[in-house]
């Protein structure tokens, strides 16, 4: 046991010393001096000009050696064909021969490589053929094409049927890998005789064999519930192995088929108790492989919760477990959560709480709040444990506590309000942004019962810049509805606070919100008071749900890194966007009105599609913009920025209570994102800088009852659709999706289209649906228009929108001044655009603040003759650059835009400039 | 598929790199370094993503071990497979330790070489490569013994060799099993299992078919149909209600799930047979009854009750309680019954020793604990009590009802075949909140 020392020598000169060594006469020397190479290569050092010295003493029977030299070329082989082992008549030094060959990645060698490969997939040994069926998947990495055109992939399907287990798994492995990023996804042409010569090698391989096999077999949609079930009773017995991976792949499979079995047969019910034991039996293995078992069973009992409900008791937190192993059964034990046994649960919870690690009692804490807003007949419990541990006064958990009960509150309103006064006892130690908001809501919430709130929160208005965004919008809103409830005696508070927000802050949200009361209160205090006081919607019980569609696809991925993360493969995996995304069966002849959702729809052919959306008079020549006025306060306040969206097609203010003023609603009355809320800037912004105006983009005159109306937005570097869904029909509708033709950003969607509940009649929906631009291209024309499908339980709808370009511009979008100057001089004057804005009283400074927040960079500025002069940049998500040189002149600006790649992109460009600015200008004055 | 795996030493030296596919490159053996071994803080999840790459990692001693890849590979896989690769080197060369992974390097190289190809784990039975992957470097063998080489390797049954003769046909059954309970301090039972195992060491010649059973409920049940009314209800009682189970890869699991027979040709030597969990009936040897009250803000004064729960005669032994202590005791006094206590700053507690222990007994220990006056708002945490021990029963009532030997070729027969069974319980995670 002496290897060690080859790695301390570290000496001058130690690449010649090791080359007279190699060329040593004596074989023993030789090995030794190979040793050295191998040594030094894992350190890191060059020895590839040792390279031919090494090859020379490649010729040796000795398999030792052999090996280390092989080991020595993988890394460094630049050319050198290995073809004369493939004929060695001992089977390892076949298999190691081509084994390594494979790992050459230099074209020349792989042409070497095609023959021997053919020989060794058809040797008369299986330890060769195993090896050569993963050579091809070695070799399609490096070259695809070569591969299909040597025939290698019908040689791997021939290879499905041998006589031994490992060779069938392995050609399995190599095939569902080459077809992960193959056009044909079937190449692994899976029928039903070749799902039985699957089964019957799952019986005979080796562990890894058999995990290969049912991943793969997770992949094959039956055809009927006879052959799911027949599938099933075959790999039930998988979850008695030992080997955590195949328990959950082949739990994986069971999950997939158990949609296609009929819910009320013997087998369906027999199965689902046979999942619960296995999953019971990971958490008793080693730590790791419990992780990756309950990230999984989040899943699971998310998608069907009966299979663990009676096993709560295993995911009690134990002292020793890891932190990471904790998190999760904490989870895990709230989704589990119910009347029967929430008494246990919460022993539980309020024994966690009293533990060392931060995070994790923090978590609890937040769980007891989550147990009160499931559990009905718990909260009471849950809110004497929550104040009990407010009286320990450690800081964090009190702080925690108070987020929570702020929820409950929500919750069950009019029930606990007398433990307010305990509250208010803890206000000073409150130090955390979430906690501090959390309070004042509380007090904001209910003044009317709070004998001092206006002190409480005039305590809070003293260090009123130094606090972030979050409390300030909060305490806004806070003083606004104390306000509201007791005029009288807090008129001066509220001055304060609205002068406080909107002339000395420079934050836009909160002066914009703070505009938006001061004109509301100033215009009509009657509807002021019906907006701000107005009812609240319900909060969701269950929260941190993982959407829909996204969890049948990771349901289709359990066991994998991606059940770990729960985020969908191309989330983190490099260029596989392209590759399908996997979905559950459909189960054939169902009898409900459901529609496969993920099934792909055909968007019809370009001419179809513009026919269609003549029909739906969305053309802008066709419909006299239409703006109807609301019979709001707030009207007026907004009122006047319409005008300017005369360039849009159909500007609709709902009258309903859905919509805008549903927005306006909710901005105004509940200033902090709880569970089941949308964020608040997410709101602001929608209602603000995009005027809050949804265009209607499909009436529902056309959608049988479906009215689709929305914008976009970009916020925090993404970008989002907005759109809201009114059901207008009589019967409720469900099994929404949303699909985009290609279009000149290539944008799709980042997530399928989030509509948990069926959308009952006279209701509406707000969505908010991210994007990116990832997907085809194709150029349109007008360039941002994008022609969309949406789909529900009754029929498929085709619209299409404008996108304003402004979501298109990104934040990196600012340029060197440098290049700015050899770009701006390099683009050739057609290129060049000019325009004019006109009633523009703003100064340079003003200008490029409020073009920076939509991502338009000022560069450099200049003062010539008077004249202020802007020279800015912004950058697409296409990588194209917009250079953009602005003259202010009293009164009278002049913008010149100069577009440095692709002149069609200038006369849309110009719309939007002019929209921001004139908003933004619009929004200062008035 | 596994793109490449990496050994570290605790300072995050690499002792073995192994790159498997091009998309991970050498930086990635840094990224883990500075992101993970280096990171001041603790560990907060064993799969990390760093910069698009997704490592997954064990320790072993002071040894890490870490696996990376840039797809969506099947994470459980590639735990299973670490620790494979850990039980395959443990085999090879004794403990996983910085110093025998560096004098073993060339044969690990060779070891990683043959279990895991393009990142796909392959056959990593250590009996079946300790025939082909040597230190000796494979001298001539005959085109027979090539053969049977890779027919083992690649084969139906990976894990046996054929022609093992031995003069004596002997084996021998452990069951061992670790009890684990959660008990409330007023002694309820908050969660109580029972983790068992079956390890099996085999020393019979041929191929032999082997055919294990027990007092498993459901096969007891199935067969008192059959039976007399009498017969089932005197074996009812005896019979154990397992939760689950898993087995050995040697192990027909299709015939377990049809029939709930446990029939297979077993590798030579030691091995696990199978592991089960059951929850129902158990028993729990130890019941620990605390007592803890707070006098004043400095003084504490505990009381601890065992209690021994199992047939007279038997013997229970290494016991160790240990009393969790507060951070700011500054001394302690004990008085036990039996054994030894003594008070252990370091760990924070007390712990009480006792050799050995019959069975229906009971024995006591008080402490009075003395604490610094501290201005700590937050309440001790009082972590539970925890306790360790060993008995020579099994908890779960588990017990081996029969194990027989077919060799159909070789001339021997079940009757000649020696056997030992043994029962071990132990311990595991054994606690009482106080």
């Amino acid at each position: 046991m002496t290897d060690s020392k080859y790695f301390t020598t570290n000496k001058k000169g130690e690449i010649f010393e090791l080359k007279a060594e190699l060329n040593n006469e004596k074989k023993e020397k030789r090995k030794e001096a190979v040793k050295k190479v191998i040594a030094a290569m894992t350190v890191g050092k060059d020895v590839s000009s040792l390279f031919p010295d090494v090859v020379n003493c490649m010729q040796t029977d000795n398999l030792e050696l052999k090996k280390l030299v092989y080991l020595y070329l993988m890394n460094y082989a630049k050319s050198h064909p290995l073809c004369t082992d493939c004929e060695d008549p001992n089977p390892l030094i076949r298999a190691l021969a081509v084994r390594t060959m494979g790992c050459i990645r230099v074209d020349k060698i792989t042409e070497y490589l095609c023959e021997p490969l053919r020989k060794c997939l058809k040797d008369e040994d299986p330890y060769v053929r195993k090896t050569a069926a993963v050579c091809v998947a070695k070799l399609h990495d490096i070259n695809a094409q070569m591969v299909e055109d040597q025939g290698f992939l019908d040689s791997l399907r021939d290879l499905i049927a041998d006589s031994n287990p490992m060779v069938v798994a392995n050609a399995v492995a190599a095939l569902s890998e080459i077809s992960e990023s193959h056009p044909n996804s079937n190449l692994l042409d899976l029928n039903p005789q070749n799902i039985n010569k699957l089964l019957t090698a799952l019986n005979e391989c080796t562990e890894w064999g058999q995990i290969f096999i049912l991943d793969c077999l997770s992949n094959y949609n039956p055809k009927d519930e006879r052959e799911a079930q027949s599938i099933c009773e075959r790999v039930t017995p998988r979850l008695s192995h030992a080997n955590s991976a195949v328990v959950l792949s082949a739990v994986k499979v069971l999950m997939k088929f158990l949609e296609l079995l009929p819910k009320d047969s013997d087998y369906y019910i027999t199965l689902l108790k046979k999942l619960s034991p296995p999953l019971v039996t990971l958490l008793s293995g080693e730590p790791e492989v419990q992780y990756v078992a309950l990230r999984n069973i989040n899943l699971i009992v998310q998608k069907r919760p009966e299979i663990l409900k009676q096993e709560i008791k295993v995911f009690f937190v134990k002292y020793n477990d890891p932190i990471y192993v904790k998190l999760e059964k904490l989870d895990i034990m709230i989704r589990l959560a119910s009347q029967a046994n929430i008494a246990q649960v919460l022993a539980e919870l309020k024994e966690y709480a009293t533990e060392v690690d931060v995070d994790f009692v923090r978590k609890a804490v937040r769980a007891i709040g989550r147990c009160a807003i499931k559990v009905e007949q718990s909260a009471e419990r849950c809110v004497s444990t929550l104040l009990d541990l407010i009286q320990t006064k450690v800081n964090y958990v009190v702080q925690e506590a108070i987020v929570v009960i702020r929820d409950i509150f929500r919750k069950y309103p009019n029930k606990y309000e007398s433990i307010i006064a305990t509250l208010c006892e803890n206000l000073d130690s409150l130090d955390e942004p979430d906690a501090r908001a959390a309070m004042i809501w509380i007090v904001g919430e209910y003044a009317e019962r709070i004998d001092n709130a206006d002190e409480l929160l005039e305590s809070f208005l003293e260090g009123f810049h130094d606090e972030s965004t979050q409390v300030q919008l909060t305490l806004l809103t806070a003083i606004v509805k104390l306000f509201l409830k007791k005029p009288s005696e807090t008129q001066e508070l509220v001055q304060q606070v609205l002068s406080l927000a909107t002339q000395d802050s420079d934050n836009p949200d909160l002066r914009d919100r703070g505009y938006i009361y001061w004109r509301l209160l100033s215009t009509d205090p009657v509807t002021a008071k019906e907006v701000v006081l107005s009812e609240k919607p319900l909060i969701s019980e269950e929260t941190d749900l993982i959407e829909p569609t996204l969890l049948d696809e990771l349901i289709c991925h359990i066991g994998s890194l991606a059940s770990v993360y729960h985020k969908p493969p191309n989330a983190f995996v490099e260029g596989s966007h392209g590759i399908h995304r996997k979905h559950l069966p459909i189960q054939h002849g169902s009898s409900g009105p459901a529609a496969p959702v993920d099934q792909p729809q055909v968007i019809p052919s370009q001419g179809d599609l513009l026919g269609d959306l003549l029909n739906l008079d969305l053309g802008p020549p066709v419909n006299v913009p239409q703006v109807c006025s609301m019979q709001m306060g707030a009207v007026d306040l907004l009122g006047g920025g319409l005008d300017s969206l005369v360039s849009d097609p159909i500007i609709i203010m709902h009258p309903t209570l859905c919509g805008w003023k549903n927005i306006i609603y909710v901005l105004l009355s509940n200033s902090w994102s709880g569970p089941g809320l949308i964020s608040v800037d997410f709101l602001l912004l929608l209602a603000v800088l995009n005027f809050c105006v949804l265009q209607v983009w499909l009436p529902a005159a056309k959608a049988k009852g479906l009215e689709i109306s929305g914008t976009f937005s970009r916020r925090q570097g993404h970008m989002y659709m907005d759109m809201s869904f009114t059901n207008k029909a009589l019967q409720h509708m469900t099994d929404f999706a949303i699909q985009f033709n290609k279009n000149s950003f290539g944008m799709i969607p980042t997530t399928p289209l989030a509509v948990h509940t069926p959308l009952m009649p006279n209701q509406s929906i707000d969505i908010s649906l991210p994007l990116n631009t990832i997907g085809p291209v194709m150029k349109m024309d007008p360039l941002n228009n994008l022609q969309v499908a949406v789909k529900n339980n009754i029929d498929v709808f085709y619209f299409s929108c404008l996108i304003p370009l402004s979501i298109f511009f990104v934040e990196d979008g600012k340029m060197e001044r440098q290049v700015f100057l050899a770009t701006w001089k390099d683009i050739p004057n057609e290129n060049e655009l000019q325009y004019q804005i006109k009633e523009c009283h703003l100064n340079a400074d003003t200008v490029s603040g409020k073009l920076q927040n939509n991502n338009i960079y000022t560069i450099a500025k200049r003062n010539v003759e008077g004249q202020d002069m802007l020279y800015q940049s912004l950058k697409l998500t296409n990588g194209i650059w917009i250079l953009a040189e602005l003259r202010i002149q009293p009164g009278n600006p002049n913008y010149t835009v100069k577009n440095t790649l692709n002149e069609k992109v200038c006369p849309n460009l110009w719309p939007v400039l002019y929209n921001i600015i004139w908003m933004q200008l619009w929004m200062y004055y008035s | 598929m596994i793109g490449g795996l990496f050994i570290y030493n605790h300072k995050g030296e690499v002792l073995i790199s192994r790159v498997y596919r091009d998309d991970i490159g050498r930086n990635a053996v840094d990224a883990f370094r500075v992101n993970v071994i280096h990171a001041r803080q603790q560990v907060r999840c064993p799969v990390t993503n760093i910069a698009r790459t997704s490592f997954f990692h064990v320790k072993r001693s002071n040894i890490w071990l870490a696996a990376a890849t840039k797809q969506n590979v099947n994470a459980a896989m590639v735990f299973e497979f670490l620790y494979k690769m850990c039980d395959v080197m443990t085999a090879y060369f004794g403990k996983l330790s910085e110093d025998n992974i560096k004098n073993n390097f060339v044969l690990i190289y060779e070891l990683l070489d043959e279990i895991l190809d393009f990142g796909y784990p392959q056959n990593s039975e250590t009996g079946a490569l300790k025939t082909f992957i040597t230190q000796q470097g494979v001298k001539s063998q005959t085109k027979e013994e090539q053969s049977q080489i890779t027919s083992q390797v690649t084969g139906q049954i990976g894990w046996r060799r054929e022609g093992i003769k031995y003069r004596r046909n002997e084996l021998f059954l452990d069951v061992m099993e670790s009890v684990n309970l959660l008990m409330s301090p007023q002694g309820q039972v908050l969660s109580a299992h029972v983790s068992g195992r079956v390890v099996m060491k085999s020393y019979l010649s041929g191929m032999p078919e082997c055919k294990f059973g027990m007092n498993d409920k459901i096969v007891i049940d199935k067969q008192g149909k059959g039976g007399s009314s009498d017969e089932a209800g005197k074996s009812g009682k005896q019979s154990i209600a397992i939760d689950d189970c898993t087995f050995n890869q040697c192990v027909r699991l299709s015939k377990f799930d049809s029939e709930r027979s446990i029939s297979f040709i077993p590798p030579d030597g030691e091995f696990e047979l199978m592991r089960y969990r059951t929850t129902k009936d158990i028993i729990l040897p130890f019941r620990v009854i605390p007592l803890v009250r707070e006098v004043g803000r400095t003084k504490l004064e505990v009381k601890v009750v065992i209690k021994s729960n199992f047939k007279p005669s038997l013997l229970a032994q290494k016991i160790e309680v240990r009393i969790p202590t507060p951070l700011n005791t500054s001394g302690v006094q004990v008085i036990c019954m039996k054994g030894k206590a003594k008070y252990k700053a370091s760990e924070n507690s007390i712990v009480w020793k006792i050799k050995r222990m019959a069975g229906m007994k009971e024995s006591q220990i008080s402490a009075e604990i003395e604490l610094l006056p501290t201005n700590d708002k937050k309440k001790w945490a009082r972590p539970p009590i925890s306790m360790n021990f060993e008995v020579p029963f099994a908890p779960s009532g588990l017990k081996v009802r029969y194990l027989k030997v077919f060799e159909s070729k070789l001339n021997y027969s079940d009757h000649d075949v020696i056997k030992w069974v043994r029962y071990i319980g132990r311990s595991g995670i054994y606690e009482t909140r106080c």
